[in-house]
Parts: structure tokens; C-alpha cells; sequence
């Protein structure tokens, strides 16, 4: 998985213009259209993995939800965190179009003042690392797996 | 940025309690007591501050991290302390002097050092650190080799010197030539960095006192430090410490001992106006 996340990325960041074409189909960062009813295309065109975003929701190094958010359904790990929202039913609040956009780009989604990280979004701070420029923290894949998994989190 | 076209954008009042100046602070209610000396961990915040109260890192960690700071016979950084006092009185370079050669006694001269660093200086046309300090000395009178931040030496004489403020409160001028240093220390922490795109305040302003994963989120403060970090395993400075953290958010650190992370070092303590000096710390 680390692998083929590498290897995307590597491709996505020759130049700006490329990270559109990395993934044929896919719709790049700057493209990506917030309606008000939130991002209601799937950003690769298909539905995502529920296994495999439950998987990307708590891996450190991807989506490292549970740093700050509390989510019942993955009390197989323990210490989450309480810096954002608790997730338990969330899918009830939310559409998942506004589940899409939140983990897209909070800042445009919820508001600019927020702490949580654009997981899909090129509006980056200043001095990022090299190993990480021009680079999203989720692939466009692993943004449909998450939503695809929020969309469960009902109660 | 226009953050507010969509019709579900009455969930901002949620979102925003979340995001901004809303911290339910939870320091815990223990006392630090060291030696039989009372610590300041919680004071009103200095003039000006955001915060209402500033407390001390140590309110924030476990009570086994605790116990570690109240006797220095567990304090994990006292085998450096007692280093930096053999140094201090250790003969280096061709001036053939040691500290001691000059500042005598350590617990007399150096007392209240480590709570108004940085400082200004007017020869180097900018703040002393107490690492640039140290080694403005070893270079310009004792005429021997600075040493470099993080080394075990630098660690130990910044133990040991700020041992002798222990108990004094944080103190440092920030008018006069020290105020654009401030401003630029405050610019920096507020500018949010790296991929992660967050600032030092989106963590230790807007939401200290939660859990971010096992971790409970302190103020920042750098009262303690060096620090001794179960971590680590050892001493680091504060400027390690900034350096971690930037790390962390996946941006590129600034060089310890830069003009940047003095600024930040400088502002830090200003918002930390009034806590003891911890030095030498135990964190986790």
C-alpha cells in the first residue's frame, strides 16, 4: 500500500499540471468542485473500499483520524483522541457529498480557522518538507476509501 | 479563502468552537513541589495574552512523569547537572580559565540567568540565548572552542546554570530592541506550516488540554528546559524541541540556534511571564 502511494505521488509531483494526469480519471486537488452541497463527485469516479478506508482512517502515517477524533467502531486501538469531533454517527449529520469535502479540504468545507488538515488539498503551509511537496496525504483513492467507510458510521 | 457557500454552513458555529479559542483547559490540580521549594504552575497570564492562566507543562503530564521532577534524587537530568558543575569549574582554552575563573560561584552569579534569557545584546547586535551566551564566553574569554547546541557539554552547562533560577519566575524584557524579535517570534507562531498545515496555536492555544491520540496537549510552554524527555532519554533544548514539533507537521524545521527560533524561543517565554523556572524538567 506504502508502495503504490509512493509511487503515485512520485509521478503526481514532476509538475504541477501532472498531478492531474497521475491518475487517468482522477480529479486533481485544484480541480476539485465545492457546491453547497459539498464535493458530490467521487474524486476517482467510483465508490470507495469500506476495509480499506477503515485501514487508512487509522494507519499513523495516512489518515491518523483517531490522533483526534473519537470513533466507537475502532475501539480495537486504544488512546483517540479529542481535538476534533467524536465520528460516532456521523453519517447521520453528514451527507456523504459534506463528508467528501470536510476530509478534502476542511478549511473550505467547514471553516479556514479549523485545525484539521486538508487531506486532499495543495493549500499547504509554509515550508513543507521536501518529502512532501506538492503533495496531498491522501491519494484520491484513499479520500473515496474513507468517505466510503464514514458513510457507515451510523448509529 | 471563501469557506462559507455551502447551506450547511450552520454547522460552522459547531465547527468553529472546535477550532478556535474554545479550549477546555484541563491541567490537573497537583502541586510541584521540589526540594521543598513551591513551583508557580499556573498564574495569571502576563498582559496582552490570549490565555486567561499559563501553566506549567508539568500539570499536564502523568503523575508517575510528575514524581520524577519533585526530587531531584529521581530527576533523570541530574547526573548532567552534576557534569555541567564539574565543567564549570574545569580549565579550558588558552585564556586558562574556567567559568569559575571569572563568575565565581554558580548558585551566586548565575542566579536569575535562565529566567530573562533570551536577552539582549548590545555587542552581537541581537538576543543571547543562554547556548549563545555560553559560548560567547568559552570563545571571547576563555578562548576556547564553542561547543555545539544539542552537545552533552552545552546540555550539562545549560542544566546546570539554569538550575540556579529554579523557582525564580519567567521574566524576559520584550520592549526596547527586544520587541521586533517578539513580533517576529509571534508572526511565527501563529504561521501554520508543513503539510499537516497547522500553527504552534491550532495545538497549544486553541486546544490544549485535550488527548491529540495518548498525548496530552500542554500549552508549550519553556519554563523547564533543557528538558530531560523519557522520550529522548536524555536533555534537549528548547530549540530541539521546536524542531520535533515542526517535524511533526511535516514541514522543515529552522536550524537550532537560528534567528528564527530565537524569535519563537523569545516570544514563548514571554507568554510564559510568571512560571518558575522548572530547569532541569522531566517530560515525557
Amino acid at each position: 500500500m506504502r508502495t503504490i502511494l509512493k509511487l503515485g505521488l512520485a509521478g503526481a509531483c514532476l509538475a504541477g499540471a501532472a498531478v492531474a494526469t497521475a491518475h487517468a480519471g482522477n480529479v486533481a486537488p485544484m480541480d476539485v468542485k465545492f457546491t453547497d452541497d459539498g464535493v458530490t463527485q467521487s474524486l476517482t469516479g467510483a465508490a470507495g473500499d469500506v476495509a480499506k478506508g477503515r485501514a487508512v482512517f487509522s494507519n499513523r502515517k495516512l489518515g491518523n483520524c483517531l490522533a483526534c477524533h473519537v470513533n466507537a467502531e475502532q475501539k480495537e486501538h486504544s488512546f483517540h483522541g479529542e481535538v476534533g469531533p467524536p465520528l460516532d454517527g456521523v453519517a447521520d449529520r453528514y451527507s456523504e457529498a459534506e463528508l467528501r469535502a470536510i476530509v478534502i479540504n476542511s478549511k473550505k468545507a467547514l471553516t479556514d480557522e479549523t485545525i484539521m488538515p486538508g487531506f486532499y488539498s495543495l493549500d499547504l503551509g509554509v515550508r513543507v518538507n521536501k518529502k512532501f511537496t506538492e503533495k496531498t496525504i491522501l491519494t484520491a483513492e484513499q479520500v473515496e476509501d474513507v468517505v466510503a467507510y464514514l458513510t457507515t458510521l451510523k448509529e | 479563502m471563501n469557506s462559507t457557500t455551502f447551506k450547511w454552513a450552520g454547522l460552522l458555529t459547531a465547527a468553529s468552537v472546535f477550532a478556535a479559542g474554545a479550549a477546555i483547559a484541563e491541567p490537573d490540580n497537583n502541586t510541584l513541589v521540589i526540594e521543598g521549594q513551591e513551583m508557580v504552575t499556573d498564574v495569571a497570564a502576563p498582559e496582552g495574552s490570549p490565555l486567561s492562566r499559563v501553566y506549567s507543562g508539568w500539570r499536564f503530564r502523568s503523575p508517575e512523569t510528575q514524581a520524577f521532577e519533585m526530587d531531584d534524587f529521581e530527576n533523570p537530568a541530574f547526573p548532567a547537572v552534576e557534569l555541567g558543575e564539574a565543567l564549570w569549574n574545569t580549565v579550558e582554552g588558552e585564556a586558562g580559565k574556567s567559568c569559575a575563573t571569572c563568575h565565581e560561584d554558580a548558585s551566586e552569579t548565575m542566579k536569575g540567568v535562565r529566567a530573562s534569557m533570551p536577552k539582549w545584546n548590545e555587542k552581537r547586535g541581537k538576543p543571547h540565548t543562554l547556548e549563545t551566551q555560553i559560548n560567547a564566553c568559552r570563545t571571547d574569554n576563555m578562548k576556547a572552542e564553542a561547543w555545539k547546541w544539542e552537545a552533552p557539554n552545552m546540555l550539562a552547562m545549560t542544566a546546570y546554570v539554569g538550575l540556579q533560577s529554579r523557582g525564580m519566575p519567567v521574566n524576559v524584557q520584550t520592549d526596547g530592541p527586544m520587541q521586533s524579535w517578539t513580533d517576529k517570534g509571534k508572526e511565527l507562531y501563529y504561521t501554520r506550516v508543513g503539510q499537516l498545515d497547522m500553527s504552534c496555536a491550532n495545538c497549544h492555544e486553541d486546544n490544549y488540554g485535550k488527548m491529540i491520540r495518548a498525548d496530552h496537549l500542554s500549552q508549550g510552554q519553556i519554563n523547564g528546559f533543557p528538558t530531560y524527555r523519557l522520550k529522548w532519554g536524555g536533555l534537549g533544548s528548547i530549540h530541539r524541541r521546536f524542531s520535533g514539533c515542526m517535524k511533526n507537521i511535516r514541514a522543515t524545521p529552522y536550524k537550532r540556534g537560528s534567528d528564527e527560533f530565537i524569535a519563537l524561543e523569545l516570544y514563548l517565554a514571554s507568554r510564559g511571564a510568571g512560571l518558575s523556572v522548572e530547569t532541569p524538567a522531566v517530560r515525557n
